[in-house]
C-alpha cells in the first residue's frame, strides 16, 4: 500500500505570538519549530498501516528550507522517503495554493490513501486536505478518529456535535486526522540515525509545473483583543465568595 | 458580476440548527451594507422546504431548495456537489457557511470545488471597498487575522454561537433546483449515526461552559461540575491535562489542540492556565477562575476570580445559583 503524509511545520504550542508592529504577521524569531500535532497523528496512522499491509510512506512538506526537520522527524518515527516542496512564491500560500503544489507532487507517484492533519495549529485554517481531494478527484474525510482499512475502502468515526459518524470511502481518499485516532510513538534513536539516509526530493513551483494563484490573503495581523483587568472576589467563607460570584454574574455580567 | 450574499443552511433530523440563524442575520447585515439581497441554500430530504419560512425570519429574501434522499444525512459529496451546481448557476459574491462539524468539512471540500479562498472560523465581518474583510483568529486566538479573499465567491465559516441573531422578516421566496447529483460521484456513505446518550449539549455549541482541570484530582468529582451546568444549561469542558489523563472525553478538550469556544460564560476550575487553554477560551464574554493559586496564569484572564478551594466553593456557587433560578 501507497501512503501518503502532508505534514507542516507550525510553532511549539508553547510559543507566545508576538504580532509585529506593522501587523505584517508574526515575529518568527526564537520560535522552536514543531510539527504539526494533528500531523504526527497522520504519520503514526500511516505507520500502523504499513504495518499491516505492507508498502511505504512517502512524506510530503511544503515551506522554507527549515522543514527539512519536520521531515526528518517523520522519517525518523518510520517512514520511508520525503518530498519538500520549497518555492519563494508559495510562501504564505493560501489553501488552495497549498493544495495545488501538494496535488501536483502527489500525482508523480502512485498512492492509495493520504493523510493529513484535520487542521494546521498555526492558521487554523483546516482546509488543505478536503481541497486536496477535490484537485485529486478522490474522496476526503475529514475530522475523523478512528480509520480501519479493508478491501479497497476505509471506515471511519467522525465525531460532529451531538453524535459519532460512522463512514465509508473508498480508496484512495484523503483522510484529516483529529486527536483520540492514536498516540505518536517517538522517533528512537536508530530511527534518527537511519533517517538521515532515506531520500528526500526537493522540488521548486516549476519543477511541479503549477503557477500560484492566490485566492485568500491575511491583510493584516493583530493582537487579540486585550481583556480588561479583572478582579478578586474578596471574603471570609467560600459561601461568601460564591454569593458574591452569582450576585455579580446576574447584575453586573447578566450572564445567568 | 458576481451578486448576493449567500448562506448554506445547516439543518439535522428536519430541524434548522440555531447557527443557521447566526449566519443569516450576519448575511443581511451585510446584504444591507452592499444593497444585496440575501440568498440561503437549504438541503435535505423530501419536505425540507417546509423549513425555508423559519430563514426568511432572520432576513433570507430567498432560499434556493433542493430535495433528495441522498442529502439525508449529511454527506461531503452529495452537499458539495449540489451547492457547487447552484452557485456556479446564481454566482453570489459571497458565500457564509457554519464552522460546526458539517459546516468545516463541506465549506473545505467547496474552496476545492469552486477554486476560490475561505476564511475559516470568523469572529467578525466586515465591508471594506465592497469586499468583505473576515477577521479570524489564528494560533488559537493568540492573534488574529484580517482576510480578504479574491477568489469567487469570497467564502466565510463563521464560529457558532458568536454573531448575534436579528429578526428582520423578509419574503424568502423558494426557488428549487435541480441538484443533477450524479450517482457515480457519491463515494462516501454514512453507515450509521450514533447519538450520544444524555442529550448534552457540545462545548462548541454551549453559552455556558463549566470547565475542570488537572485541579479536579480525578474523574469521579466532575459531578460537581456536571451539576453546576446542567443547572445554568451548559456544558462541561475540560483541560488537556484532565483529557490526557482519560478523565473526560476528548471533545470535551478546550484548548489549541481541542476546540476554541466563545461562550458568554466560562467558569474554569482547578485550571491553572497553561497558554494552549488559555488560547481557547479567552475569547469567551465572562471568564470566572476558581483555583487556590493565587499565581495560576488562568486569574490574568477572568474577570471575577475566587481564590479558594473549588471542592468547597463549586458546590456553594450551584447553591446559591439554585436559589437565584428559584426566584
Amino acid at each position: 500500500m501507497n501512503i501518503v503524509v502532508c505534514v507542516k511545520q507550525v510553532p511549539d504550542t508553547e510559543t507566545l505570538i508576538k504580532v509585529k508592529p506593522d501587523g505584517s504577521g508574526i515575529v518568527e524569531d526564537g520560535i522552536k519549530w514543531v510539527m504539526n500535532p494533528y500531523d504526527e497523528y497522520g504519520v503514526e496512522e500511516a505507520l500502523k498501516w504499513k504495518e499491516k499491509q505492507g508498502g511505504d510512506v512517502t512524506i510530503i512538506s511544503l515551506g522554507p528550507a527549515r522543514i527539512m526537520e519536520t521531515i526528518r522527524t517523520a522519517l525518523a518515527m518510520g517512514a520511508d522517503k520525503g518530498i519538500l516542496i520549497d518555492d519563494p512564491s508559495l510562501s504564505g500560500a493560501d489553501a488552495f495554493t497549498t493544495a495545488t503544489a501538494l496535488a501536483a507532487a502527489i500525482k508523480t507517484i502512485p498512492y492509495d490513501v493520504i493523510f493529513c492533519g484535520q487542521r494546521a495549529i498555526d492558521d487554523d485554517s483546516g482546509q488543505v486536505g478536503a481541497v486536496l481531494a477535490e484537485l485529486l478527484g478522490i474522496p476526503s474525510v475529514t475530522i475523523i478518529t478512528k480509520a480501519e482499512v479493508a478491501d479497497k475502502a476505509v471506515k471511519v468515526l467522525r465525531p460532529i456535535e451531538g453524535a459519532q459518524l460512522s463512514i465509508q470511502s473508498p480508496l484512495p481518499c484523503v483522510i484529516t486526522c483529529q486527536k483520540g485516532l492514536n498516540e505518536p510513538r517517538y522517533a528512537s534513536l536508530p530511527g534518527i540515525m537511519k533517517a538521515k539516509k532515506k531520500p528526500v526530493d526537493i522540488k521548486n513551483a516549476a519543477a511541479l509545473g503549477i503557477t500560484v494563484d492566490m485566492k485568500a490573503k491575511v491583510v493584516k495581523t493583530i493582537p487579540p483583543p486585550a481583556r480588561p483587568p479583572g478582579k478578586i472576589i474578596e471574603g471570609e467563607e467560600p459561601a461568601q465568595k460564591a454569593a458574591a460570584l452569582v450576585k455579580l454574574l446576574r447584575e453586573e455580567a447578566k450572564v445567568i | 458580476m458576481a451578486k448576493g450574499i449567500w448562506i448554506v443552511a445547516e439543518q439535522r433530523d428536519g430541524a434548522l440548527r440555531k447557527v443557521s440563524y447566526e449566519l443569516a442575520s450576519a448575511a443581511r447585515k451585510l446584504a444591507d451594507q452592499l444593497g444585496e439581497d440575501v440568498g440561503a441554500v437549504l438541503l435535505g430530504g423530501p419536505g425540507v422546504e417546509g423549513l425555508a419560512g423559519q430563514l426568511a425570519k432572520y432576513g433570507v429574501d430567498k432560499v434556493y431548495v433542493a430535495e433528495n434522499a441522498a442529502f439525508e444525512p449529511y454527506t461531503t459529496d452529495a452537499h458539495s456537489l449540489a451547492i457547487t451546481t447552484v452557485v456556479k448557476a446564481k454566482d453570489p459574491s459571497i458565500l457564509l457557511l457554519a464552522a460546526s462539524a458539517q459546516g468545516k468539512d463541506l465549506s473545505a471540500r467547496l474552496v476545492g470545488k469552486l477554486a476560490t479562498g475561505m476564511a475559516t472560523d470568523c469572529t467578525d465581518l466586515k465591508i471594506a471597498d465592497g469586499k468583505l474583510v473576515a477577521v479570524r483568529p489564528m494560533y488559537a486566538g493568540k492573534c488574529y487575522g484580517e482576510i480578504v479573499v479574491s477568489g469567487s465567491p469570497q467564502m466565510a465559516s463563521l464560529r457558532p454561537n458568536v454573531f448575534p441573531l436579528a429578526e428582520n422578516a423578509k419574503a424568502g421566496a423558494i426557488e428549487k433546483f435541480d441538484p443533477s447529483l450524479d450517482p457515480a460521484k457519491l463515494q462516501t456513505k454514512v453507515l450509521e449515526v450514533m447519538k450520544e446518550t444524555g442529550g448534552s449539549i457540545d462545548v462548541s455549541e454551549a453559552n455556558i461552559i463549566v470547565s475542570g482541570g488537572r485541579g479536579m484530582k480525578g474523574p469521579e468529582n466532575y459531578g460537581m461540575l456536571e451539576e453546576l451546568a446542567g443547572l445554568l444549561k451548559g456544558a462541561v469542558g475540560a483541560s488537556r491535562a484532565a483529557v490526557d489523563a482519560g478523565w473526560r472525553p476528548l471533545k470535551d478538550q478546550v484548548g489549541q489542540t481541542g476546540k476554541t469556544v466563545a461562550p458568554n460564560l466560562y467558569i474554569a476550575c482547578g485550571i491553572s492556565g497553561a497558554i494552549q487553554h488559555l488560547a481557547g477560551m479567552s475569547s469567551s464574554k465572562y471568564i470566572v477562575a476558581v483555583n487556590k493559586d493565587p499565581e495560576a496564569p488562568i486569574f490574568a484572564k477572568a474577570d471575577y476570580g475566587i481564590v479558594d478551594d473549588l471542592f468547597k466553593v463549586v458546590p456553594e456557587i450551584t447553591k446559591e445559583a439554585k436559589k437565584l433560578l428559584a426566584e
